[in-house]
């Protein structure tokens, strides 16, 4: 685990849970997360992501949001405390 | 007139609302982005007509697509929206709504897919949910028509909010307070579908989920259009068609212009409906006989799919391929419709959100993703001789479209952006709507099609009779004869490629080539010019300058293709 349990999306693995602590990107990109739902703030899990650097699909609200590689770099999320 | 518009997110169930309001039939299937252009229809409201639009869904009034523009322009020219809601997704569907109610416009809510919060445990306080908003929500469920009536009713009593314009984040303090006021919903454990649903975007799982579900749709595709030509349509048109046909031959004195022109060419007493090249022979045979069937059932099993809402998870498990070519994984989308019709698998590009995304998606669709016309054909024709030369077909432009599409990516100015969509939960289709929706294309194929290639047939005879081509084929005997490996006759097949690629390929048929030739013929006539309607949609969709560069494209890497197959084949 990267420092105080964070982690961007791709570094998760697959059925972790944790709570999205920051958006690494311009206006264009966090507005388009945000629409989706994807917010500081919000509880996600992860539920896969693909192999050779393909997006993370995640769920957040009961709904499925699949976020291509580069842009799921860029979210990170502060992990559950097992 | 009333101007009501029906703004929502994307794959709320505009479009199913709009059908119900109006009795107007529009595309309804299970992923964003299905209305990429808007649709008008009428209905009656409180004794007066009505004009109400479908407009593309958007998430914002910020628009980060073209079809999210196209929603925003409209929203200017409305006197009502009825703002479609997922009623399982309120918190989402809220942001739109807050920046609605902002507007100096009358809104009322549909809270739609009403039916599916009660079995996945979301409770909604609907008299809470209507006092905080301050305007007419009404429960219903577009699919089966439940709160319709509620909803037209409750249409008058609509005002204007006009609440103070306030900031994206003071929107979502707001969203999540009343969420907190009228939303409970009760923990409980994954279905089975919830399962399925994952398991179809892991990466080995849904490897092979996708490979079952292409493999057999190509297999219950081939079974249906098979089945129709060989035990319905093509005995049908032999027994009750073709003794007209010889019958309106002996009329006509078996010869002459005339002749010709309906029946075509005549051997013996037996008629070759593929060869004759007569209005009434051909022109009715290549169409209903051999393409239809295979247009029928195209597009029930891709209403199956789209319908089940599995073509996004499809995105997801090809994203990484489709960032080779330029695009992301939602290209696919368009890419799958174009296996149906160019047509409408450019129009679907506007799902993508840049012009370069767009004109690489375009180009590879026009250039590499053979219509079911002209697979019906190559399936007809080049088929008889072996399943290997079909093979052949497939291979060739399926290679080409990944080639072209790296190559583009490379010259082309720019980067591919990032996928980035909701993966709608699977559905169980109903017949109803995917009958509905497969008639209304088939409808489209006839409307179009035919006109068009008896035209041809038509305007083809007579510049036969006068000897026209001969002049040309003997000019262009180099480049087809030379480089291609073709009797230099087929260039007026690839010529009325131009206008139908199903009939050009039917011209072939006569000058009896050989299976090598038929697969290179296949590849040049897929791979070159556009038909004619794919023609004024890419010259809608990508401008004049975008058009002469794909069509350039086009024709050097068909003779490019065509010339390396002569050789290597």
């Amino acid at each position: 685990m990267g420092n105080n349990g964070l982690m961007n999306l791709t570094q998760m693995r697959s059925g972790q849970h944790g709570i999205v602590v920051d958006i690494q990107g311009g206006f264009g990109m966090t507005d388009r997360l945000n629409a989706l739902g994807v917010r500081t703030g919000k509880r996600i899990s992860k539920i896969s992501s693909m192999v050779g650097r393909g997006p993370v699909t995640i769920e957040l609200d009961r709904v499925q949001i699949a976020i291509g590689f580069n842009m799921a770099k860029r979210i990170v999320v502060e992990m559950d405390r097992l | 007139m009333k101007k009501i518009l029906l703004v929502g997110n994307p794959n709320v169930g505009k479009s199913a609302l709009f059908s119900r309001l109006t009795g107007v039939r529009t595309t309804v299937s299970n992923y964003t982005g299905t209305t990429i252009s808007y649709t008008k229809g009428f209905m009656k409201l409180g004794g007066e007509k009505a004009e109400i639009i479908d407009v593309p869904g958007t998430y914002t009034l910020e628009p980060t697509s073209d079809a999210e523009r196209i929603a925003l322009k409209m929203l200017d020219e409305g006197d009502i929206v009825i703002n479609v809601v997922n009623a399982t997704n309120l918190e989402r569907s809220l942001y739109l709504t807050l920046q609605l109610l902002e507007k100096n416009i009358p809104v009322v809510i549909a809270l739609n897919i009403w039916d599916d919060t009660k079995h996945r445990g979301i409770h909604i306080d609907l008299e809470k949910l209507r006092d905080l908003l301050g305007v007419p929500t009404i429960p219903t469920v577009a699919l089966t028509g439940e709160g319709i009536k509620d909803l037209v009713e409750s249409i008058p009593e609509a005002l204007p909010k006009k609440n103070p314009q306030i900031t994206r984040d003071e929107r979502w303090v707001e969203i999540g307070s009343i969420i907190e006021q009228v939303q409970h919903i009760d923990r409980r454990h994954h279905r089975l579908s919830e399962k399925m649903q994952d398991a179809s975007v892991k990466p080995f799982s849904g490897a092979i989920i996708a490979a079952i579900v292409l493999v057999g749709s190509f297999f219950v595709i081939r079974f249906i259009g098979e089945g129709l030509i060989n035990y319905v349509l093509d005995p049908l048109f032999n027994r009750l068609w073709a003794p007209v046909i010889i019958k309106l031959s002996d009329i006509l004195g078996g010869g002459g212009v005339l002749h010709n022109i309906l029946v075509g060419k005549i051997y013996g007493d037996e008629i070759s409906f593929v060869e004759s090249f007569g209005i009434l022979s051909s022109g009715l045979y290549v169409p209903l006989v051999m393409v239809l069937p295979y247009i029928i059932s195209f597009y029930f099993v891709l209403g199956i799919l789209e319908d089940i809402g599995y073509l996004p998870r499809l995105a997801v498990l090809m994203d990484t391929i489709m960032h080779w070519l330029g695009l992301h994984g939602y290209a696919i989308i368009p890419t799958l419709l174009g296996l149906g019709c160019n047509v409408p698998a450019i129009l679907a590009t506007r799902i993508l959100e840049s012009n370069r995304e767009r004109f690489i998606a375009s180009t590879l669709v026009s250039i590499a993703v053979p219509c079911a016309a002209l697979q019906a054909m190559v399936f007809g024709l080049v088929g008889k001789h072996g399943g290997q030369y079909v093979a052949m077909v497939y291979g060739t432009l399926f290679i080409v479209w990944v080639l072209m599409g790296i190559i583009l990516n490379r010259f082309l100015k720019g980067f591919s952006p990032e996928l980035l969509i909701e993966i709608p939960p699977y559905r169980l289709p109903l017949l109803r709507t995917v009958l509905q929706k497969m008639w209304m294309r088939i409808r489209g194929f006839l409307a179009e099609a035919i006109p068009i290639i008896l035209g041809a047939i038509f305007v083809i005879n007579i510049l036969y009779s006068l000897g026209a081509f001969n002049g040309i084929a003997n000019v262009t005997a180099p480049i087809v004869t030379g480089v291609l490996g073709l009797p230099k006759e087929a260039v007026t097949s690839l010529i009325l490629g131009f206008l139908r690629k199903d009939v050009a390929l039917g011209m072939l048929a006569p000058l009896a080539l050989a299976p090598k030739q038929l697969v290179i013929a296949s590849v040049v006539l897929a791979m070159s010019f556009p038909c004619i309607a794919t023609f004024v949609v890419l010259l809608k969709e990508l401008g004049l300058y975008g058009l002469l560069k794909a069509t350039g494209i086009m024709i050097f890497s068909a003779l490019f293709v065509g010339g390396i197959l002569n050789l290597i084949l």
